[in-house]
């Protein structure tokens, strides 16, 4: 039976690790290369990194991190922003990355999915998407760019379904209503869109304890869960979480 | 002992390079059928289209070199879209395929299911089949030498293998139960991604660099 995948996000700047702290701006937490070693010795099931460097000359050391990542660590991971073109694809895929994740770009471009998908394979190209909830909409959900800041006219479900559509092999669904709450994961359009897509859907953001990740494997039919602050922290290890997820029957790597 | 990897625009082949340097094998990574044939084992990993990948065994003369490598009784180890085309046919495209293993590669069933009917509630299957999934040797093997039964590999694929059953290595559930390794004789090949698949992963690559025939 396949399992629910744990997902460690480490979000990098200039090469460090950073965390997002509310008021307070980013704070340096490690090293990323480092973390990814830890986690994937703790038994993670594949990890996120999300370049958040600001200039772009310095956009390199991304590069250099994946480089270094795929050296130690032999499990699926993933890169994403600032990813613009297929060129800048091409670049992270050819580092050692496993699948490059677009968010903004996707939205101000569709047609970046469409040909990541036909020169890369469909299993290569991920959509992450920041929704909020919306009234307004068909789905209740709206889908914001720009980290979150920006809303677009894009309603989550119709988005989904057409990045589906244009080749995305994967969705990760980040809700700004729970990102960094560390309250839960938003259930209600993690099952809608995980129902209504034939790809898998990835929970982000809301997650406190392993109790959320049951309830978004269960409640909220996800088929991957990513975690940040829980584990980045010393909170949980990866270990805690599978044991809860066991505990309450969800399949799980050990 | 020289590991030959066949190169044939297949997909990123990084993962199966920086697998086999952790490993400390020595290794090439090649299109050139001549220089492949002089190795001591082969690797043909791979994932994209068959039809495509086809294409380019064919007109490259790859095809032949895999088929003439497997014959001369030397260790051939196939990856993902590198276990569905040993078969001799595949859903996936017209063209035959590489023909060494009886048997051919099928669409999920399901995958077809969602386009005609109805969103279905709670859990459905989706095609891809795409992360960790168990293994179930169906026999003792070299090749999982130290792999327990039951452990978990990583998954990305659409179609499946059905092999003749003589040729059935191990077994995986996804929906259906479905051949997630092949072996006949000095071939072996797996549908899931060792060099992507921990510490298990990496010790049935180093099974195979190590297996005795």
């Amino acid at each position: 039976m396949l399992q629910k995948r744990v997902i460690v996000c480490l979000d990098v700047r200039d090469g460090k690790t950073t965390k997002g702290i509310r008021f307070k701006g980013n704070v340096d937490i490690g090293d990323p290369v480092e973390m990814a070693q830890t986690y994937y010795e703790q038994g993670v099931d594949e990890l996120v990194f999300y370049d958040i460097t600001a200039s772009s000359e310095k956009r390199g050391i991304m590069i250099d991190v994946v480089e270094r990542v795929a050296e130690r660590i032999f499990i699926p991971f993933s890169v994403g922003g600032g990813i613009g073109s297929v060129r800048d694809m091409r670049a992270v895929l050819l580092a050692g990355a496993e699948k490059v994740s677009v968010n903004s770009q996707a939205v101000q471009n569709p047609g970046i999915i469409e040909e990541g998908a036909s020169l890369f394979g469909s299993q290569c190209i991920v959509l992450g998407m920041d929704a909020k909830s919306d009234a307004e909409m068909p789905s209740g959900y709206r889908v914001f760019i720009n980290g979150g800041r920006t809303p677009t006219a894009l309603d989550a479900l119709a988005w989904a379904r057409e990045a589906e559509r244009l080749g995305a092999g994967e969705i990760v669904l980040n809700s700004i209503d729970a990102d960094g709450t560390r309250d839960g994961y938003e259930l209600i359009v993690t099952r809608l869109l995980s129902q209504s897509v034939g790809v898998p859907v990835v929970a982000s953001g809301g997650a406190g304890t392993p109790e959320h990740l049951v309830r978004v494997f269960t409640e909220g039919s996800a088929d991957a869960a990513l975690v940040a602050s829980m584990v980045h922290y010393g909170d949980y290890s990866i270990a805690q979480i599978k044991d809860a997820l066991q505990a309450a029957d969800i399949p799980v790597r050990r | 002992m020289i590991v030959g990897v066949v190169d044939y625009q297949a997909g990123n082949l990084r993962s199966v390079e920086t697998a086999l340097h952790h490993l400390g094998a020595d290794f090439v990574v090649s299109c050139d059928p001549d220089a492949l044939l002089r190795t001591d084992r082969l690797i043909f990993p791979g994932d994209g289209h068959a039809g495509a990948a086809m294409k380019v065994l064919e007109s490259g003369g790859l095809g032949d070199a895999i088929t003439t490598f497997f014959s001369a009784g030397k260790p051939v180890f196939g990856i993902c879209l590198g276990c569905q085309i040993v078969l001799e046919r595949s859903e996936e495209t017209e063209s035959p395929c590489l023909g060494i293993v009886a048997g051919g590669a099928k669409l999920f069933p399901f995958a077809r299911d969602r386009e005609t009917s109805a969103p279905a509630t709670g859990e459905r299957l989706k095609v891809p089949h795409m992360g960790w999934n168990a293994v179930h040797p169906v026999h003792s093997d070299p090749l999982f030498t130290g792999v327990p039964d039951g452990a978990s590999f990583y998954f990305v694929h659409s179609y499946y293998t059905e092999p003749a059953a003589e040729n059935v290595l191990c077994t995986t559930d996804y929906g259906i139960e479905f051949a997630s390794g092949l072996r006949k004789r000095n071939l072996w090949a797996v549908q899931f991604h060792p060099e992507k698949s921990g510490e298990h992963g990496l010790r049935m690559l180093r099974n195979f660099l190590e297996v005795e025939l």
